[in-house]
């Protein structure tokens, strides 16, 4: 037969993205600021962004193994999880907390729920979040150079005004916190990376960020620098880029996704400037994750056809 | 086994409030930050259930149908007002820990649901031992809970301190603790293959209320019981039936056969 009109079933040409892909751009966008991070605070913080990844990856082959499912460690989506939470740890955090977070991440916030693409939650801040109850004090004592501090927002927190000198430390990152939080300029390169490779979209950070920032210039005193002190000195510009965009706890739709970021923006500003807690960013995540269904309905586009006619 | 032995067992094994029922949920989750909190009020709810399964049986033929509820509960807010009033005077420190959780023992939905669905319709002796078994079985799963909790949360067990203060997790001790141990616990059971209202195919529909957590409007309802019993025997009896048929016509055929080879 003539093979010219021998034609297959739909879809005749497929994207070359693979979830592998997707994954390994974003472990490549954090390398940046992973370099900062153990350039910055040493040998320790290698150790527990290692520490965290291996406990995600086994603890996912581990689950799998026990319950005779595929083996997914290869899409990397585990290595993410435990490169994000081992950024989002202090460097002198006992090795066995990180540890336990990676397999509360794995087991109990994504397996449970039925694995990659069911998880209703962001696994590595769902975990942040439980080690940040259960060990308060571990959690956020923050060391640098050998001389434990406060951080630039528990500071603020405590009424010290932030001058230029100190907003240029914190945009290069020479400020005690978490792993990979610290340097703006080295986030800021990965997130420009995974916006070239269109792996995620302006929409969800570039309205999180610009949300927050009005929230902060109204609430906190109309003082330019108080606000740019509070995008550069904590985890904002870490959770807006790579935590608030992961894809499945994340709006799909164009519209949701820029009321989701709004909403980020709000509750942090909030938490931040409201709250009892220096830092919001990793509550409003999680908690705006659990709002994405509710988003996503209000904001689903009309299908083709129908735009005309509704019910 | 006699009856009074039965409904004991029935209480604290079979039909566990908590585990296997899922009644209760509310001081269950809030009470058991502590294994010894975790009994004091399961101990405090089997008294209450004990009298109020007594007398409320003993009444059952005087209260008439239509305000049944209120007066259940009037009966069981008076025990409960004694047992606080007992509390608050003789263990002072378990009244301050659980605070609220004793005047709502009032509307614990495993007191009425006993009242309703056993009390009612039996002898004071049955439902008092009735009562009894509940309320153990109560405190057994709640003292479990408390157990898990505090071993995890505050590293000891019934006050008595096992794990270094270093390798506390605190989380344990708070509201999300809760959730993640009694989930913890029916889990395992699910996986033993023991009777939970999340575990259909452990148990069948032998459960009070069928196994059917989907479609449940939440009360252990005896009528259910009843009507799952009549449908098991019903199919039985197709079964047997179709069996008895089945063996009528093979009969047949073997006679025919023989008939056959006769001629």
């Amino acid at each position: 037969m003539n093979k010219l009109l021998n034609v297959s079933s739909s879809p005749h040409t497929r994207s070359d993205v693979t979830t592998r892909n997707l994954m390994l751009d974003v472990v490549i966008a954090m390398i940046p600021t992973s370099l900062y991070g153990v350039w910055q605070f040493g040998v320790k913080a290698l150790l527990v962004l290692l520490v965290t990844v291996l406990s995600c990856v086994l603890s996912e082959y581990v689950y799998e193994k026990v319950l005779h499912k595929p083996i997914t460690i290869g899409d990397l989506s585990a290595v993410v999880t435990g490169m994000i939470l081992g950024l989002n740890m202090p460097p002198e955090i006992p090795l066995w907390i990180p540890f336990l977070g990676g397999v509360f991440a794995i087991v109990v916030v994504k397996q449970l729920y039925g694995g990659l693409g069911q998880n209703f939650m962001n696994p590595a801040l769902a975990a942040r979040c439980f080690l940040l109850i259960s060990f308060a004090s571990k959690m956020s004592s923050f060391t640098l150079d050998g001389v434990s501090g406060a951080t630039p927002l528990a500071l603020m927190k405590s009424g010290t005004v932030m001058g230029p000198n100190e907003i240029s430390a914190m945009f290069i990152g020479r400020i005690p916190g978490t792993i990979g939080e610290v340097s703006t300029i080295a986030l800021l390169i990965g997130a420009a990376y995974l916006l070239y490779k269109k792996v995620i979209s302006i929409r969800i950070p570039g309205a999180y960020i610009l949300t927050f920032a009005i929230f902060v210039f109204i609430f906190g005193g109309m003082d330019l620098n108080k606000v740019l002190a509070h995008l550069c000195g904590g985890g904002l510009i870490f959770g807006a880029f790579f935590m608030a965009t992961d894809y499945v706890t994340s709006p799909i739709t164009p519209n949701g996704q820029i009321v989701f970021g709004v909403l980020l923006g709000v509750l942090t500003g909030l938490f931040r400037l409201f709250g009892g807690s220096a830092e919001g960013v990793s509550y409003a995540i999680i908690i705006s994750n659990l709002f994405v269904p509710l988003i996503e309905r209000f904001t689903l586009p009309a299908a083709f056809g129908k735009e005309g006619k509704k019910a | 086994m006699s009856k009074c032995a039965e409904r004991l067992y029935n209480g604290i094994i079979k039909e566990n409030p908590t585990f296997v029922l899922m009644l209760g949920m509310c001081p269950t989750l809030a009470t058991t930050t502590s294994a010894i909190n975790g009994l004091g009020m399961g101990l405090t709810t089997t008294a209450v259930l004990i009298f109020s399964n007594l007398i409320i049986s003993a009444l059952r033929n005087i209260i008439p149908d239509r305000v049944r509820i209120p007066a259940y509960i009037v009966i069981v807010a008076s025990l409960v007002t004694i047992v606080q009033l007992l509390l608050q005077a003789y263990i002072p420190t378990l009244n301050d820990a659980l605070g609220i959780f004793i005047p709502l023992i009032v509307v614990n939905c495993i007191i009425l649901g006993r009242a309703e669905a056993y009390a009612a319709k039996n002898g004071p002796l049955e439902s008092a031992f009735d009562g009894i078994g509940m309320g153990l079985g109560f405190a057994l799963a709640l003292t479990c809970i408390g157990l898990v909790r505090e071993l995890l949360g505050s590293g000891s067990a019934f006050g008595i301190g096992i794990i270094p203060e270093d390798f506390h997790i605190s989380i344990f001790g708070l509201a999300p603790g809760a959730f993640f141990v009694l989930a913890g616990l029916t889990a395992l059971q699910n996986k033993f293959k023991m009777p939970s209202a999340t575990n259909v195919e452990g148990n069948g529909s032998v459960l009070a209320c069928g196994g059917d957590c989907m479609h449940c409007s939440g009360s252990a309802c005896m009528a259910n019981h009843a009507t799952l019993e009549t449908r098991r025997l019903q199919a039985e009896e197709d079964a047997l039936k179709a069996k008895q048929a089945e063996l009528a016509r093979k009969q047949a055929e073997l006679s025919a056969k023989l008939d056959k080879k006769d001629e």
